[in-house]
């Protein structure tokens, strides 16, 4: 029963995402809109690359540096969707109070909210690929892909993602309107220690030994894996795959239960202090 | 004293006062609640400093990791332009107040003023922020020969860019939720034409005319010769001509933002779509 009262609201809270994400313009205009914004945020990396090399797009560095940026759009768009609902339920639409009174599950609430940024992020991430292979010769073969690594990467990554987005929604619940770009920096934490777009190897040694504490890390490890069968990070790469993955269910465990909990401590604080109903028009 | 008794302040005072009325909760705001210090010092930087890394990994020349910081800080101006100037009205539509700045007696430039002014507080905040911890940090060093120049290059940039702000703000003030995403969508697109965090030379000469609609643009490429000398053979243009050509870009974006904003609203009240919520 308590099952299928969560899957309606997970339904339901997905289907709200959707038609907010989707129904301020025609098909059309969207469509155009979702492919954009991706292939911009890719074509800045890939040009910053081909200043240095001097035009050059070949290499397992660029392959690489490509994938993660690609792969990357889930930690920024899910983890700011998830967040970012706390702001626009609270104070756009001021519909957050109703959904504390109402019987859905905030936690499922906010899950449902997620998926529909996931589904758009997945439209996004395989346009981009789909992008390097043909335009930029991205050495992508569909007959090498080790598909198990990548399904269990990927569902890994994706729950550690969710997790972080709530407890980020979890902080929301404390923070005026401006408070919205804490999503934009812890973004940028895991931009740039977890090799993105550069191997991490790059990095000093202290930043270095925190990379190594984060799940993204080898979540992205884990994928380029899965693509292209090696990897190219000094820092990373004498780690066996099977062990890549047990730290990446590990952690992803952990940082889950942590988020659930930052999220509770939030919203105690929030109730407390009247914060559910805050608008902050600065 | 009677009400009639008072003196009614002249248009240029009350527009004066309106300035200093939408500035205030912005800055009395940042005030009340000090998280944003962290957030808005400490992590923009790291999503610059992955831009540094990718030059570092890649052995470019140093002057492009001051490239990327100079351009990291612009950023911040950027944002602040789009999200807390031009898709304010939509905010304030959403919130109920753009129908009491409608009725008020003042010039809606001046409420736009007031937002830029007191946004200007925290972008800074950010943008000084970033380039000092960039500079410490990273090393990066520069060529300080002509600061006048580099000012006025500034000054000129920020006008034109909150010039661009107030015609946005004409049109987003019309806006339902495309408003969001539109100020969503003027993210990645223009950090890629603009050249935020490469020389826009790169991106070849007529891409980079066309991107010279943007302020930050000419702002940029200008500074970046003027800073780091050695580099400016990655210039798009002299940096005189593009102090010119952006202050022919504020004159023009000022007026365009005036006549828009005063056609939007009327629009707007043809139509009905000044008090329109939650479209």
């Amino acid at each position: 029963m308590a099952i299928k009262a969560g899957l309606k609201i997970l339904k339901n809270s997905s289907w709200l995402g959707w038609q907010m994400e989707s129904n301020w313009t025609d098909p059309f205009l969207f469509a155009i809109y979702s492919l954009v914004k991706p292939i911009a945020a890719t074509l800045l990396i890939v040009v910053m690359y081909i200043v240095v090399t001097m035009g050059q797009v070949q290499g397992t560095f660029f392959s690489h540096m490509y994938i993660g940026n690609a792969f990357y759009m889930y930690v920024a768009q899910v983890l700011f969707g998830v967040s970012w609902v706390v702001h626009e339920d609270r104070e756009h639409y001021r519909t957050l109070k109703y959904v504390y009174i109402s019987p859905a599950n905030i936690y499922i609430y906010l899950l449902g909210r997620g998926m529909t940024k996931i589904f758009l992020t997945t439209v996004s991430v395989i346009i981009t690929i789909v992008f390097g292979v043909f335009v930029l010769n991205i050495p992508i073969n569909v007959m090498t892909i080790d598909y198990p690594l990548l399904f269990i990467s990927f569902i890994l990554g994706i729950l550690c993602i969710v997790g972080l987005g709530i407890a980020l929604g979890g902080i929301s619940l404390l923070t005026a309107k401006h408070g919205g770009r804490i999503n934009e920096g812890v973004a940028g934490i895991f931009y740039l220690f977890c090799g993105v777009i550069f191997p991490i190897s790059v990095l000093p040694n202290w930043c270095r030994s925190f990379s190594l504490y984060l799940p993204i890390t080898y979540w992205l490890e884990a994928i380029r894996r899965a693509i292209f069968g090696i990897t190219i990070d000094q820092a990373t790469n004498f780690i066996p795959t099977s062990s890549v993955i047990s730290i990446l269910t590990v952690s992803t465990i952990l940082f889950f239960i942590l988020a659930l909990n930052i999220f509770k401590i939030g919203d105690y604080f929030a109730r407390k202090k009247g914060l559910i109903d805050m608008t902050t028009a600065y | 004293m009677m009400f009639e008794d008072f003196k009614r302040p002249s248009y240029f005072m009350m527009n004066i006062r309106a300035v200093f009325g939408r500035a205030y909760p912005r800055v009395i705001g940042g005030t009340r609640e000090l998280s944003w210090v962290f957030f808005d010092t400490i992590l923009p930087l790291l999503g610059v400093a992955a831009y540094v890394y990718i030059y570092k990994a890649l052995n470019a020349d140093p002057a492009f990791i001051g490239f990327v910081i100079l351009g990291g800080a612009t950023t911040a101006f950027w944002l602040n332009m789009l999200w807390f100037m031009a898709a304010q009205f939509y905010w304030e539509k959403e919130i109920g107040n753009l129908e009491l700045y409608m009725i008020a007696p003042i010039s809606r430039m001046a409420i736009l003023l007031g937002m830029a002014i007191g946004g200007m507080f925290f972008t800074s905040v950010r943008a000084l922020s970033t380039l000092a911890l960039g500079i410490i940090i990273f090393g990066v060093t520069f060529t300080l020969s002509s600061p006048l120049h580099v000012i006025a290059i500034f000054f000129l940039t920020m006008v034109a860019l909150y010039g661009m702000g107030m015609l946005f703000a004409s049109l987003y003030m019309l806006y339902g939720r495309e408003a969001w995403h539109m100020s969503s969508l003027l993210q990645e697109p223009v950090y890629l034409l603009s050249g935020m965090y490469f020389p826009v030379k790169a991106l070849g000469y007529w891409v980079a005319v066309g991107a010279s609609l943007i302020p930050i643009t000419l702002g940029l490429d200008a500074m970046r010769q003027l800073l780091w000398p050695k580099a400016a053979s990655w210039g798009f243009l002299s940096p005189n001509v593009e102090t010119i050509a952006l202050a022919f870009l504020s004159i023009i974006l000022l007026i365009a933002a005036r006549y828009s904003l005063r056609y939007m609203e009327n629009l707007g009240k043809r139509e009905g779509r000044l008090t329109l919520k939650w479209q």
